[in-house]
């Protein structure tokens, strides 16, 4: 390695063993050549497929978080009820999740995302142009889930505008009935349910048809139901204006369902709508909440094989609500239709309204009809969180205007621009001719970037925030230092002589350990970052570690076999001064040497 | 910009030549003082919590407001009942904090508050975060900062050694002491960008200290296999030969982030992008300074307290004197000297060959050679 091979007295020896290294370089150096063109086509047609594939998903721009866009981020961290301690687990959250997707997208908000973050948080992040206020009091507060007797039901709305006749009622016969059963006798045939079957929906239309002349029949129908859990005096004020909210309800009204039962105590009765099995707008008049979410252990949809009776729901309670629903469905039991259904409302909404043939002591019960797969499961989910012991308090509440939104996002690109010009103008400085080789590698990246993030929106909801920005400025760096390695090795090569192909093939393999090891130090960092941390430090490490990921990608798929192909072109190779690989200027100047060490005996060995 | 270029050249030629190694105690030594100071000022004056920390209220204001600074901290205080502070961005705008109240009041104290200052309250931006969320965020950084140090020392100690672990692990806790101290000492506001900034300081701050180990291993690797240079004077040629690439990598990675502050500090005046480019600034210059102050001289001191290595040295210290005695004068910059093939011998896929001839050369005097 010694650098004058040619004018030292061993002068032949380094040349022979200059080949000798140069033998196994050779097979190294044609895979390398004939590579060269293929990983630039390669990493070429990737950025090609990527770019158009962005463009066919119809998402060319990375999805923007809340603070740059513009809306409002709640932060919800779940807490144990007071005797659950282990409750926070994935299948509660995700349970959670749902619920809470389903109410802030039943306020008509668009786009409303809900997610898990971390172990215990759920982040939700509504767009802008939406009520942000209505959005937060609807997902802050705690998901009320009750059962609640029915009093008095029909169908709502435009669809049921026939109904009041009395001849329309007919049609939803038979096909309707939810019912609930209890399970706890293990034959079905011992459990005298199963004898009423034609009931449901089909008496709840008679008996609309009772109810719709006047108001005041539906009214004296609670009083009625004697054992009934109904209001405290018979005709007050209340009564009458429960009447008139039920009168008045129309249930195809989406905003008009939003505003249902809002605020409603649940030991006051209440109006309500829901949905029937036949899909139309179905009303109620509810009696006060006789058994909470709370008290149902857990729920799940089961096929019954036993009497082919399809899909139904089954449900635990707990001691107390065992008690409380052994109650309930004893006094419902002994009612006429509807009053011996009772509706599941979750949040205002009726989601089922099965009948009570008689009372359910068991502790368990299940929910039967002709449910499809799907509709039992989510019956089931709803179910499982009102027994969710989990509650949930807004750890942070972030409201940014499009105004500021846009305006991070703008001082964001501007900073970035920047940074990336500081780079180039160091890059070029320094380098010269290399960074031709720089500045290409630095913009692959920040396209293979930039490609990436706008389809991991779609893909993987990530989204573009002001810390993900200042992961990716940051991440400049990074790249850039791995040019600056292989570039500092190459110029050593030459230093020690060495023409510029060699050079680069020798310095290669060694900046490629360095950035390898580097890298995989600042990817660690990221991804540990990633898993362990939340909210803002979430996005600023994914970003990071995405574009150390990338910046080993384009240096083996793109700085390399750029430089090895440049390194053949004149400029490079003859050193020209502005190449910033000019022997001279990087001192590789053998006089100097050799009067440094007059007395080196063996310099000339090549190696 | 050519002399640029030739400081480069002659930093790798060794002509600017540092004794980092020697020199050590003095860098020790500073260092110790900063940290000192920097836990002086960590307890004493304690740091700046965030309203983030707190659990509190940030509001922001659109542009433009005509209402002065004293007299929307009186409406935020009747508002809120809370002391408030208010300041004046750069574009004309208020960033009101009121600290300590829950999440819960917020909504109402933002409709009082945008009818007082006579704003559309839906273009306000308000940042509301309970008291625990901020305890969450810094709890989790911890813990995310101890598994990281658990894992890069494994991760180290496989791939270079135990000593280099222990010096990269104490030049890391080195710049965050630093970094930290500073934010103490100059009251600069602990958001959770700092927090992130900070924790970037992790990844940048190894990165360094790697690159520099990672000559220094390669230089190392026969080291017993020579009487010419003890193990502090290589460590010492492996600092100055990637002195050029530290300076790189730092100039570069800071440009960005300089960008970053004079935009997030100069166009924003403050948030995230300001925060988060803060403490980078800062932990970048210490990381820079500690993988070469610090990391490199702390392994070799550690390196020499093996007994092979202090085999060596007395070899080293008695061949130089029978030098000395012979008259036969040696270099006197020793890191003038390559102490050359190893960097060789470690690219095993390239210099297959070479390697022979290279370690038969070895005893005898000077091989020439490649400087790294």
């Amino acid at each position: 390695m010694p650098w004058p091979p040619a004018r030292s007295p061993g002068a032949r020896r380094p040349e022979r063993e200059y080949e000798k290294v140069a033998a196994p370089k050779k097979g190294r150096s044609a895979s390398a050549q004939s590579r060269p063109g293929r990983s630039l086509a390669l990493i070429l047609i990737a950025i090609a497929a990527l770019t158009g594939g962005m463009f066919v998903s119809g998402h060319p721009t990375p999805r923007l978080g809340i603070d740059l866009a513009g809306g409002t981020s709640i932060t919800l961290t779940a807490k144990n009820e007071p005797g659950q301690p282990n409750a926070i687990n994935k299948t509660n959250m995700d349970t959670a999740v749902d619920i809470m997707n389903r109410r802030v997208n039943g306020l008509g908000v668009s786009e409303a995302e809900v997610q898990t973050q971390g172990s215990d948080n759920i982040i939700v992040n509504i767009p802008k142009g939406t009520n942000s206020k209505q959005a937060r009091e609807q997902v802050g507060t705690t998901a009320k889930l009750y059962f609640r007797p029915v009093l008095a039901t029909q169908a709502s709305g435009s669809d049921a505008s026939a109904s009041p006749s009395p001849s329309a009622s007919s049609s939803s016969s038979g096909n309707a009935n939810d019912k609930a059963s209890s399970s706890s006798s293990p034959s079905s045939s011992a459990t005298p349910s199963a004898t009423a079957t034609s009931q449901g929906r089909a008496v709840t239309d008679a008996l609309k048809a009772d109810s719709t002349p006047s108001a005041s029949s539906s009214a004296s129908a609670s009083p009625s139901s004697s054992a009934s859990p109904s209001p405290s005096g018979s005709v007050d004020p209340a009564t009458a204006k429960l009447q008139a909210a039920y009168a008045a309800l129309d249930c195809t009204d989406k905003a008009v369902r939003a505003k249902t039962g809002e605020g409603v105590k649940p030991t006051d009765p209440t109006v309500a709508c829901g949905k029937n099995s036949s899909g139309q707008w179905q009303k109620y008049v509810l009696g006060p909440a006789e058994v909470s979410g709370t008290d149902i252990k857990k729920a799940a949809a089961v096929f019954d094989t036993q009497s082919a009776a399809g899909w139904k729901v089954t449900m635990d309670f707990t001691s107390s609500g065992s008690k409380k629903f052994a109650d309930i469905t004893g006094k419902l039991a002994k009612n006429q239709t509807p009053q011996n259904q009772f509706a599941i409302v979750l949040d205002g909404e009726v989601v089922s309204d099965p009948y009570v043939n008689q009372a359910l002591t068991g502790g368990n019960a299940e929910i039967s009809g002709s449910f499809s797969q799907t509709e039992a499961q989510d019956l089931a989910n709803m179910l499982k969180y009102g027994a969710l012991p989990l509650t949930f308090k807004e750890s942070s509440v972030t409201t940014v205007t499009a105004a500021l939104g846009g305006e991070q996002l703008h001082a964001g690109l501007i900073a970035g621009a920047i940074g990336l010009g500081l780079v180039v103008i160091y890059l070029v400085i320094y380098y010269r001719g290399l960074s031709m080789i720089a500045i290409p590698s630095l913009l692959v990246s920040g396209a293979l970037t930039y490609v990436l993030m706008a389809l991991l929106g779609p893909t993987i909801g990530f989204a573009l925030n002001l810390p993900a920005v200042c992961g990716a400025i940051v991440a400049i760096g990074i790249t850039a230092d791995s040019f600056i390695v292989f570039f500092e090795r190459i110029r050593d090569e030459i230093r020690e002589g060495r023409s510029l192909r060699p050079a680069v093939e020798r310095a290669w393999p060694r900046a490629r350990r360095t950035i390898l090891v580097s890298d995989f130090v600042s990817f660690l960092a990221a991804a540990v970052l990633f898993i362990v941390t939340v909210g803002k430090v979430q996005g600023f490490a994914f970003t990071l570690g995405l574009t150390t990921l990338l910046d080993v990608v384009v240096v083996f798929l793109f700085t390399k076999p750029l430089m090895t192909i440049l390194a053949r072109r004149k400029f490079f190779a003859s050193g020209h001064s502005w190449s910033g690989l000019d022997p001279k200027r990087l001192g590789a100047k053998p006089p100097l040497r050799r009067t440094r060490r007059p007395s080196a005996p063996v310099d000339t060995k090549e190696a | 910009m050519s002399k640029l270029g030739t400081l480069g050249a002659r930093l790798h030629r060794g002509e600017i030549g540092y004794d980092f190694v020697g020199k050590r105690k003095i860098w020790y030594g500073i260092s110790i003082l900063i940290t000192i100071t920097a836990i002086l000022g960590l307890t004493v004056r304690g740091l700046n919590m965030g309203i983030e920390f707190q659990g509190g209220a940030v509001f922001t204001t659109p542009k433009h407001m005509s209402v002065s600074v004293t007299q929307a901290e009186t409406y935020a205080q009747d508002a809120s009942g809370h002391d408030a502070i208010v300041q004046k961005l750069g574009d004309g705008s208020l960033r009101v904090q009121i600290a300590g109240i829950d999440t819960d009041k917020s909504d109402q104290i933002k409709e009082t508050l945008s009818k007082d200052l006579k704003v559309d309250s839906e273009k306000i931006n308000a940042d509301l975060v309970g008291p625990s969320w901020g305890d969450q965020i810094a709890n989790k950084a911890w813990e995310g900062l101890a598994i990281f140090m658990v894992l890069v020392v494994i991760y180290l100690a496989i791939a270079f050694e135990w000593r280099m672990a222990v010096a990269a692990l104490v030049a890391l806790i080195h710049d965050i002491t630093i970094t930290v101290g500073i934010y103490a000492l100059v009251g600069f506001e602990v958001t959770p960008g700092t927090v992130i900034g900070l924790l970037t300081i992790l990844g940048y701050s190894l990165y360094d200290t790697v690159v520099v180990f990672d000559s220094l291993k390669e230089q190392t690797k026969d080291i017993t296999k020579q009487t010419r240079y003890t193990y502090s004077d290589v460590a010492d040629r492996s600092i100055n030969s990637t002195l050029v690439r530290s300076i790189n990598t730092t100039v570069v990675a800071l440009l960005p982030v300089a960008g970053l502050l004079f935009i997030g500090g100069g166009v924003l005046g403050a948030g995230m992008l300001n925060d988060i480019s803060l403490s980078l600034f800062v932990g970048l210059a210490a990381g820079a300074y500690s993988s070469i102050f610090i990391a490199t001289p702390l392994v070799a001191d550690l390196k020499e307290r093996e007994p092979q290595m202090k085999a060596l040295r007395k070899r080293v210290l008695a061949k130089r004197a029978q030098a000395a005695a012979t008259g036969e004068s040696l270099q006197s910059r020793v890191s003038e000297e390559s102490y050359d093939d190893e960097p060789e011998d470690a690219a095993p896929a390239v210099v297959g060959p070479r390697n022979q001839p290279a370690s038969r050369s070895r005893g005898r005097g000077r091989p020439s050679g490649k400087r790294r």
